[in-house]
């Protein structure tokens, strides 16, 4: 092939050799012999390339952009002849540093390409930063061609989805993990068996961007150990994969690692959802380091009063300005190439009301970067979810604007279900609603708009929902005063760990509740990583900065917790086998398989008979899955401290009802596998004990 | 960690890589020396490929590389892909630990049968 004119260098700095450069795409790209280099600013003065040696202190070279390489605000600039491997690279801007006008240029600060794919200073977690070091989180240049070998996505139908919220590194950092490599991505695929005999079909990440762990640096009260950003809610690169994450990260193939993760995860059909943070970076407010957007455009990167000072929707100091249209580019690009060179199936949007504010960060009723995602080309398929509320106040669980795309973390739900599953009163209807999809606030939307879930890494583990009436976050070092307040949880009459049988007894039967109660609603359920075994954070209910047991799992749990996981384990399975829990739409209230039934009833202790009433703790609905070729199933829940009598609805003659769950019998008989229930004993009535549901197959 | 040895290499910027090869029957026996990495793997590449015939029956024996980068794994690949398409097989051996480590995390070795040393690998491909 003909040698390219475009190969050629047109100018030189002392060794290297560069010409104009490409201004798309952003960020740093292998072309032929040339590495593009492509930086947006509007309001820079100039742009310089600064290039270390990997690990080296100063840099070797530093290229100031010619003004001819410069397109519009765009600084772009081929360089030949670099070695990607060895290499580190930042960019200097100068330009006008005025705070009250928004701009906060600062040539002495080496700055990260907002586009990097692969992002060293962190690689290793935990390693102490180099306080020497000017330039801690450096842009790596990294290869594009992952074999996939012709993979493709599971496209799992979005009401089949059971979702498991994951931390990378706590899911298997535990010394009990017995994995070859403790918390990070390996780790995750030598989990894929453990993954596929719990059932789920979906692992929400948390955040997997890069971030800095030691942004946080507050001490543990109780035992003097540093705490760290152990989330990553606190996005540094919005391309690059964690390194630290990664058993491969000090070489630099994180991006390689995590790939092979995901390829083998869709091989064995589990989905890939990233929980993603857009709503703020890790540079914090005024008081926040240089790091990246703040010097290249700090007016445009983020929301700012009129006297520049930064607007805190996200709760964390500062707010991006999503819906600039720069920014706005910058997330959809970013989405994108999440979903083309990594293969992620959907997102969950950290605070993503933010996401629908303006510049001055007022609510948009058509918000373009909403309306950009949704209809975007490259993320037709993806799963695209919204934590539906901000830290200013924005709150819009069932008002989200979705165009027909957004699914929504149901807030109402996890509320309302604890508090019914706890014995409160006054919500019998809302629990109704709850259960088939939420109608009341996805009626145009169908039900897998509602992410169900009764816990998630914000606030209390299910196993603590029913250990703690109080949230015990003093380990956080904040005086207790962080985490929420209202967790509608019970302790069981104790606060924390007893040896009292019957309160323990209690405690797991309240847990295997709840599961049953995630699992028979229609919707998307999702659960958190831990809960099938147990886990418990000790009644803290925000354990952002805690990189120990308060987070990692112990899988010894599985020993100690069997009768928890299997009851997890048959409850999803129960849930895979029976197509009529599972549906986008909402229920029609009517006869749709023509069996005489309507496609859901409702149920009280007497057949056809729901007690509305605002005292009533008991419920219960039938679903006909005549219209699926699918069973009827019987979902009872009494929520009161007394046993009841519940009559059971007639099944047609050739029909019997069948034993799945009832969490009031012995404890080895509290489920049984999905297709080889017992029959009941008795087919009219069924006494269902305190505090228990029961859920009956008809077949 | 695997990182920390191997990075401990890394950063040596030894640049040494030397390949010897022979014919033993029907295999082609590829031997490389030193490190693979960015440095070395455009003119390894290009040596090993000129190796590639229609059919060959390829024998990487690795037990003398003491480090692979990023670019020499993808080198490895570009091998596999390139005796693929000439209907070739490639066994290869002596992996030390680290690297077949790094090889399995980060998906290069599920493309290869390995075998632990040379006389394992003539075997099997004297017999395919």
């Amino acid at each position: 092939m003909h040698t390219r004119i475009d190969s050629q260098p047109t100018h030189q700095h002392n060794n290297l050799k560069m010409r104009v450069g490409r201004p798309l795409p952003f960020g740093a790209t292998v072309m032929g012999n040339g590495v593009n280099f492509s930086i947006f600013s509007r309001h820079a003065t100039s742009c310089t390339l600064v290039l270390y040696e990997k690990g080296h202190l100063n840099p070797f070279e530093e290229i100031p952009f010619p003004p001819e390489f410069r397109v519009g605000n765009v600084f772009t600039m081929m360089v030949f002849g670099l070695n990607i491997e060895r290499i580190e690279y930042g960019f200097r801007l100068d330009g006008p540093y005025i705070p009250h006008a928004g701009h906060r240029f600062d040539a002495s600060k080496i700055l990260l390409d907002p586009y990097a794919r692969s992002i060293s200073g962190r690689a290793i977690w935990g390693e102490a930063p180099d306080p020497d070091n000017l330039y801690q989180h450096r842009a790596q240049i990294v290869p594009d061609d992952y074999d996939w070998e012709g993979d493709t996505p599971p496209n799992i139908p979005v009401q089949d989805l059971v979702i498991y919220e994951m931390h990378v590194r706590g899911f298997t950092k535990h010394h009990t993990s017995n994995v070859k490599y403790p918390g990070t991505f390996a780790a995750i695929r030598e989990k894929i068996p453990y993954l596929k005999e719990l059932g789920v079909n979906c692992i929400e990440l948390m955040p997997i961007f890069e971030f800095d762990e030691f942004e946080y640096s507050g001490i543990n009260p109780i035992t003097g150990e540093r705490l760290l950003n152990y989330w990553g809610y606190s996005t540094i690169g919005f391309f690059a994969p964690k390194a630290g994450y990664a058993a491969t990260g000090g070489l630099g193939m994180e991006g390689d690692e995590l790939k092979t993760l995901i390829k083998e995860l869709h091989r064995n059909g589990i989905e890939v959802i990233l929980d993603v943070v857009f709503n703020h970076t890790g540079e914090g407010n005024e008081m926040g380091p240089t790091i990246s957007f703040r010097g290249i455009d700090n007016k445009t990167y983020y929301m700012l009063t009129p006297d520049g000072r930064y607007l805190n929707f996200s709760g964390t100091g500062n707010t991006m300005n999503c819906n600039n249209p720069v920014v706005r580019s910058m997330v959809v690009d970013c989405l994108r190439y999440w979903v083309a060179d990594y293969h992620i199936d959907g997102f969950r949007f950290d605070l993503a009301s933010i996401l629908g504010r303006d510049q001055n960060g007022y609510p948009l009723s058509n918000p373009p970067l909403l309306e950009a995602l949704a209809h975007d080309p490259i993320l037709a398929n993806c799963k695209l979810i919204a934590e539906a509320w901000d830290a200013g106040g924005l709150y819009q669980v069932g008002s989200f604007p979705a165009y027909g795309r957004w699914a929504e973390w149901n807030g109402k739900y996890r509320d309302v279900t604890r508090r019914f599953l706890k014995g409160d009163t006054g919500l019998v209807w809302e629990m109704a609603e709850r259960l088939q999809g939420s109608p009341d606030l996805y009626g145009d939307r169908g039900a897998t708009a509602s992410i169900n879930f009764i816990t998630c890494h914000d606030g209390f583990t299910l196993y603590d929902l029913y250990t703690y009436n109080e949230k015990h976050n003093y380990a956080n070092g904040e005086g207790n005063r962080d985490g929420a307040n209202d967790n509608y949880s019970w302790n069981c009459g104790y606060e924390g760990e007893t040896k009292d049988p019957n309160i323990n007894m209690l405690r797991r039967r309240l847990i295997k509740n709840a599961i049953t109660t995630l699992m028979m609603s229609r919707g998307i359920p999702m659960i958190l990583m831990g809960d099938e075994m147990g886990h418990t954070k000790y009644g803290n209910n925000n354990t952002f900065c805690h990189d120990n047991d308060l987070n990692w799992l112990n899988w010894n749990n599985l020993n100690k917790n069997a009768d928890i996981f299997e009851f997890f384990k048959q409850c999803i399975h129960f849930r895979h086998k029976h197509k009529v829990l599972r549906s986008h739409e909402h229920f029609y209230h009517q006869d749709r398989g023509e069996s005489g039934y309507p496609d859901i009833s409702w149920h009280g202790t007497r057949a056809w008979f729901a007690d509305w009433g605002d005292y009533v703790l008991t419920l219960a609905f039938l679903l006909d899955g005549s219209h699926v070729d699918d069973d009827m199933i019987y979902f009872a829940m009494n929520m009161h401290w007394e046993d009841h009598i519940f009559e059971i609805p007639a099944l047609p003659s050739e029909m019997l009802w069948h034993v799945f769950v009832n969490t009031s019998a012995n404890a080895w008989q509290h489920i049984h596998p999905p297709g080889q229930e017992p029959v009941l004993d008795n087919q009219q009535f069924i006494n269902i004990g305190a505090r228990s549901v029961v859920v009956l197959v008809g077949r | 960690m695997i990182y920390n040895q191997l990075l401990k290499s890394a950063t040596l910027f030894v640049d040494i890589m030397d390949i010897h090869s022979e014919e033993n029957g029907k295999v082609t026996v590829i031997e490389l020396f030193g490190e693979l990495d960015s440095i070395t793997a455009p003119q390894a590449q290009d040596h090993i490929l000129s190796l590639v015939k229609q059919d060959s029956r390829i024998l990487l024996d690795m037990s003398q590389v003491s480090y692979m980068s990023s670019a020499g794994l993808r080198i490895l690949l570009v091998l596999y892909r390139e005796i693929q398409n000439k209907v070739g097989k490639i066994v290869v051996c002596g992996l030390n630990d680290e690297v077949r480590d790094v090889m399995a995390i980060t998906g290069f070795l599920d493309f290869f049968h390995t075998v632990d040393n040379r006389e394992d690998g003539l075997k099997q491909l004297m017999a395919s």
